[in-house]
């Protein structure tokens, strides 16, 4: 499956608490909010804590001896405790609040511009899917951890540790057996730990991989009609579905692990501590009083033990989250600008290619350079065909021009400069590209075809659209300003496609590459594109993916592409005469039936 | 208006009849869900009744063991003390031990309605037809299985279980309270009224808090989506800094709205922690001013407090009920909406078998039309031949790939029928059908996988040998050599490694090792070179010399190959001939090719 490969390889066994510290750079300025917020959490723990010594204090006093009178104070007192429990409770989600918020927003920001960055090879391994649950769900966790699973962990930590210390003060004895019974508590959690770390990974797993087998069998729909093998599909669905019920299942077993011991252990201190403290009392050891606050105490401090599982278990949950963000932060960007960059202030559009290799960094060692060595030198002006079988290179080499993947040996220049040594927004400026399969974004027609050149005048925007021939649009229902994307309108392939090219040539770069730029259109538009191209084409550096003839003849020169090497240049009528390969390659079929017809 | 299916689905104006409509179809959805399970249910059901009761038991005892068992043993009987740290204990285990087996019970029963409902999901969209795929956007319907079977999960995982342990723990605490200090347990009944109210409030305006959560999160996702799928057009075009932007503000609008949900809860919470507090502190009053009276015993004042701390700890998760339940309830309404769209295109009740189809294909008085004022093919009557190929041509729009779509059956005619081999199309076995007849189309989609997993795709159980039979018949075996691991080389879904023009050799070869007597072609060669091309016509005259052949093609190279023409234009067939008859005539077809010839070379 494809998501196996796209994962890279597990990071290293580290320690939760170093996969976490991870985030501190994007928490740093939160701090001292969640310092505060720890702060009020703890004072509201110990001012719950406080209470069962009011009562203490009433049971071996007033109501001891009787006096009434005593009693409205030590109710006044616990609900003036109560009351600042409740305040310090909402100052705590006071001061965690908005910085928690700001923390999740500002690394999903940062996570969206590194993917933005990421070179092409980067994203054509990895699903958008499988971005996408880190971009929102496992953000959405880290920030629910950082702002409320962080604060509890430690104030709960903390409040256990003062609720002891109650509890010895009232008797050492009650406090050893609540300490006692606590510890299998604690091995517990770090059984806990292990086991559902790695079930809560697959998990989350298992569901990207039950995604894409819905989203392929939606998008591949006809397909699986085409040839009914809709049960076929059905079944790979549900043996994804199958695990991932299986691991859902087996997630559920150990939370119900942790639960039965957080359950378990409290209720087996309350029944020790009734029979340990019932004697002390009976021993004239402890009073009533201490006895009552021992309960009260121990119930108090309830929720506090209780919750360190689901603590745990989120902070685990964290972990998993912050290691699938950092795969993606960690990983090389070989793409970037360089630390001095060089300009062109002028830019004349002479392209020239020298010695040019190319290599998946993946490809097995037997296998030869996919570009072997290509020199071509495309002067101001002119525009060069690329012609070659399906495989042959054609569009890596439009790729490596915009530098979407990078030369592995040799350079390419634009007006002398290797195109390595300008900033990626200059290049991209100097050079403007449509691909194939073309895409919209979800805008205004617009802004998609201004996408290049947002400054563009209304005068150059209606050209662009005239030389693709894309005047449909004024006929779509809000004209330049319909909506097209995945939100809006849905345009046919060849719309698609005449879009794209308008959209480059509004860019008015000073050379423009066009990887096959007319595939989807029929003979009629086709003829017409390609009389408007042939004006702008005049004046512009050209790199054309050629299929056709009639794409060719818009080029002054063509180059023959053979197994990543160019190995003829010319023009077309010389290389029709001269390269048997070349023949091979553009020469129409029905040419020769027609010679063999007549 | 109808809201049957998914009509009316984005609308937010239900009428009172509609909206019970709907409701009343997710009840029977969810109703056919759970039947299978009654048993399970019931046996979860009475678990966590079993197992809340044991919790609950605690200050009660501990109030007995005060107020009996200490006097007891003070009169020197032990006998009350260990009865009651047994009692504890027992309810402790079995408490403890039975809250665990429910843990795993409910996964279970919800694991099991999510497994079931994801299949019937995922099975009806495969069964429903190719016109209803056409208006109900692949996004919707991805939506519809990721996305809102997310939130009816969400509502089974922890919704259900808080509401019912919530609400069970709380019955049983204030049954508890009254049976142990009546007084109490009215302090507590008083306390019921700020909290309904207290809860009410945060139920309504957490409902409009959550929805813009929702809407929110919508957008960022398909803004985010649509940048990793366009990264090309993105990077070539410095789209980043505008993005950045655009998607900065929509972050920043999503924290917004999660914000104002979070500063909700930070009213609800202390609220409700206060509501506890000061009815602890009223208990506190009135139990002690009796205690002092000597008509209320300790224990008992113990025990009426430890009721009260506990009671409103699991009012917080209830209140989160309604929220899950909304929207796990909206989910649940749009995909019973999708469960009930009906295929356009049936399998037949009664399937006639065809084992070995000859590949005539008959329309007889067929008309096609989507509704009654939009027709797209008049009615007509065509016979191909077993083993005729056909070539299609006409602009885009004339009706080419509906005749096809005819053909396949992908579309059933508004009148009329289409036969293979005398049979209807509607009657004919699906497999049968499958079969026989089947269409090539210009996007030629790849799955997950490796590429022989995609050709195969043709024929499940093809041998080796027959898929790099097949890949050498369409030209696509050298290619497919030349990758890193040959045919056992994962095909990238973003297809980084294999052109348009290489996905569609693969789809050509899953097409040969099917091996159909009949085979569409629409725009199946829009990608390749002229080589392969070349390769694939020479390859599709052998092939195609015994057995039917549809293609549709916009360049006339394709049509080289075929024995007969078929000019469409507005749906009808307008000439129909040998291509040497209708290139030498003057029709639209010799126009078509004049010009056609003009553009080589």
């Amino acid at each position: 499956m494809s998501q196996q490969s796209a994962k890279p390889e597990r990071p290293k066994a580290v320690g939760t608490f170093t996969a976490i510290s991870r985030l501190y750079p994007y928490v740093k300025s939160a701090m001292p909010y969640i310092y505060l917020g720890m702060l009020a959490a703890l004072a509201a723990g110990i001012v719950a804590l406080l209470i069962p010594q009011v009562l203490r204090s009433l049971v071996d006093g007033p109501l001891q001896s009787g006096d009434s009178s005593q009693i409205w104070p030590a109710f006044l007192i616990v609900l003036g405790l109560g009351i600042v429990e409740a305040i310090m409770i909402a100052l705590r989600r006071f001061f965690v609040l908005t910085p928690g918020t700001h923390v999740e927003a500002r690394m999903r920001n940062t996570l969206y511009m590194t993917l933005q960055h990421l070179p092409v090879s980067f994203h054509d391994r990895w699903p958008s899917g499988q971005l996408l649950s880190r971009a929102v769900s496992d953000l959405n966790l880290i920030r629910r951890w950082f702002s409320f699973g962080l604060v509890l962990l430690v104030v709960n930590v903390l409040t256990i540790i003062v609720g002891l210390i109650f509890l010895v003060n009232i008797s050492w004895v009650l406090g050893i057996i609540f300490i006692a019974s606590s510890i299998p508590l604690w091995i517990y959690g770090y059984v806990f730990e292990k086991r559902y770390s790695i079930v809560a990974r697959r998990s989350q797993d298992q569901t990207g991989d039950l995604a894409t087998a819905v989203e392929e069998s939606v998008h591949g729909i006809r397909v699986l009609k085409a040839f009914g093998r809709g049960k076929h599909a059905l079944t790979g669905f549900s043996v994804r579905a199958e695990n991932l019920r299986g691991t859902e299942i087996e997630k559920a077993r150990a939370i119900a692990g942790i639960w039965l011991w957080l359950l378990l252990v409290p209720d087996v201190t309350f029944a020790l501590g009734l029979l340990g403290g019932v004697w002390l009392v009976v021993q004239g050891q402890i009073s009533a009083g201490d006895l009552v606050a021992f309960f009260a105490t121990a119930t108090v401090l309830r929720f506090p033990v209780e919750s360190i599982g689901f603590l745990l278990s989120m902070t685990f949950d964290a972990r998993t989250a912050a290691d699938r963000f950092f795969e993606v932060m960690d990983s090389d960007n070989p793409i970037t600008d360089p630390e001095n960059p060089q300009t062109i202030t002028e830019s004349k559009g002479l392209l020239e290619f020298t010695n040019v290799h190319f290599r998946y960094p993946d490809s097995p060692a037997n296998v030869p350079d996919l570009i072997n060595g290509i020199d071509l030198r495309i002067e101001p002006g002119e525009t060069m065909a690329l012609v070659g079988l399906t495989g042959s290179g054609k569009s890596t080499i439009t790729a490596l021009t915009t530098r979407l993947y990078d030369v592995t040996e040799g350079a390419i220049t634009i007006d002398g400069v290797d195109i390595r040594n300008l900033t990626l927004v200059e290049l991209r400026r100097h050079l403007a590209m449509a691909f194939e399969d073309a895409t919209l974004f979800s805008s205004s027609v617009r802004e998609n075809v201004l996408m290049g050149r947002p400054d563009s005048t209304e005068e150059e925007l209606r050209e662009a659209l005239e030389i693709a021939q894309a005047d449909f649009v004024y006929d779509l229902p809000s004209g330049l300003d319909t909506l097209v994307g995945e939100e809006g309108l849905s345009l046919s392939g060849g719309q698609r496609q005449r879009l794209a090219l308008a959209r480059a040539v509004a860019a008015q770069p000073a050379v423009l590459v066009l990887d096959d730029p007319l595939s989807a259109l029929d003979v009629d538009t086709e003829a017409l594109v390609e009389a408007a191209l042939r004006r702008v084409l005049s004046a512009t550096t050209g790199l054309i993916v050629a299929h056709r003839p009639s794409t060719v003849m818009l080029a002054d020169r063509v180059a023959l592409l053979e197994n990543g090497k160019v190995t003829a240049v010319g023009e077309h009528s010389h290389l029709l005469a001269t390269s048997s390969h070349y023949r091979y390659v553009i020469s129409s079929l029905e040419e020769e039936e027609q010679e063999v017809r007549s | 208006m109808s809201v049957m299916g998914t009509s009316g689905e984005e609308r937010n104006d239900y009428t009172k009849d509609e909206s019970r409509q709907i409701r009343q179809r997710s009840l029977r959805l969810l109703g056919s869900l759970i039947s299978p399970l009654r048993a399970r249910v019931i046996l979860t059901m009475v678990v966590v009744v079993v197992s809340t009761a044991a919790q609950v038991a605690g200050p009660a005892l501990i109030a007995f063991g005060i107020d009996r068992a200490l006097p007891a043993l003070i009169n020197g009987n032990s006998l009350p003390l260990v009865l009651v740290v047994a009692a504890y204990l027992i309810t402790g285990v079995a408490g403890a031990t039975m809250i665990a087996w429910y843990t795993v019970l409910s996964a279970r029963v919800s694991q099991a309605i999510l497994f079931d409902l994801r299949k019937r999901v995922f099975l009806h969209t495969q069964r429903l037809s190719l016109e209803f795929h056409e208006s109900y956007t692949s996004g919707r319907i991805i939506a519809r299985q990721t996305s809102d079977l997310d939130a009816i999960r969400e509502l089974l995982d922890s919704g259900i279980n808080q509401l019912v342990q919530g609400a069970l723990y709380m019955v049983f605490i204030a049954i508890a309270m009254f049976s142990l200090d009546w007084v109490s347990g009215l302090v507590l009944f008083a306390s019921l009224a700020p909290l309904a109210f207290l809860t009410r409030w945060f139920q309504l305006r957490s409902q409009l808090h959550f929805r813009e959560t929702r809407t929110t999160s919508a957008k960022l996702i398909v803004h985010f989506v649509e940048t990793m799928t366009g990264i090309r057009a993105v990077k070539a075009f410095r789209k980043e800094e505008r993005n950045r932007e655009h998607f900065g503000g929509l972050v920043e609008k999503y924290r917004d709205a999660n914000a104002r949900v979070i500063r909700l809860f930070g009213i609800f919470d202390p609220a409700l922690v206060l509501i506890g507090n000061v009815a602890l502190a009223m208990i506190l009053l009135l139990g002690g001013l009796r205690v002092s009276t000597g008509d209320l015993a300790i224990g008992a004042l113990l025990g009426a407090l430890l009721y009260a701390r506990q009671f409103f700890a699991p009012a917080q998760e209830m209140a989160m009920f309604y929220n899950s339940y909304q929207s796990a309830a909206a989910a649940l309404e749009k995909i019973s909406g999708v469960l009930e769209e009906e295929p356009s295109v049936v399998d037949p009740t009664t399937p006639i078998d065809l084992r070995k189809a000859s590949g005539t294909v008959k329309f007889d008085g067929v008309e096609f039309a989507y509704n009654s004022d939009k027709v797209i093919l008049p009615k007509f009557d065509l016979e191909l031949p077993a083993g005729q190929t056909v070539a299609m041509v006409g602009t885009t729009g004339a009706g080419k790939s509906t005749l096809a779509k005819l053909i396949s059956r992908f579309y059933d005619p508004s009148q009329g029928t289409v036969s293979l081999d005398g049979v209807d199309l509607r009657k004919l076995h699906p497999k049968d059908l499958r079969r026989a007849i089947v269409m090539v189309t210009q996007e030629a989609y790849l799955f997950s996988g490796n590429v022989a997993d995609n050709i195969s795709l043709g024929k499940p159980d093809a041998t080796r040998e027959e898929i790099v039979a097949a890949a050498k018949a369409v030209g696509a075996h050298e290619f497919i050599e030349a990758l890193p691991n040959g045919y056992d080389t994962d095909v990238n879904k973003r297809g980084g490694r294999v052109s348009a023009g290489q996905r569609q050799l693969l789809s050509f070869a899953r097409a040969f090792i099917a091996d159909p007597v009949v085979l569409i072609l629409d725009e199946a060669t829009a990608s390749l070179d002229i080589p392969s091309e070349r390769l694939v016509q020479a390859g599709l005259q052998t092939l195609l010399s015994d057995r039917t052949a549809i293609i549709i093609a916009h360049r006339l190279s394709t049509v080289a190959i075929a024995d007969r023409v078929l000019v469409m234009e507005h749906g009808r067939v307008i000439e129909d001939g040998t291509p040497q008859e209708l290139i030498s005539g003057s029709g639209k077809f010799a126009q078509l090719h004049a010009a056609w010839k003009d553009s080589l070379v």
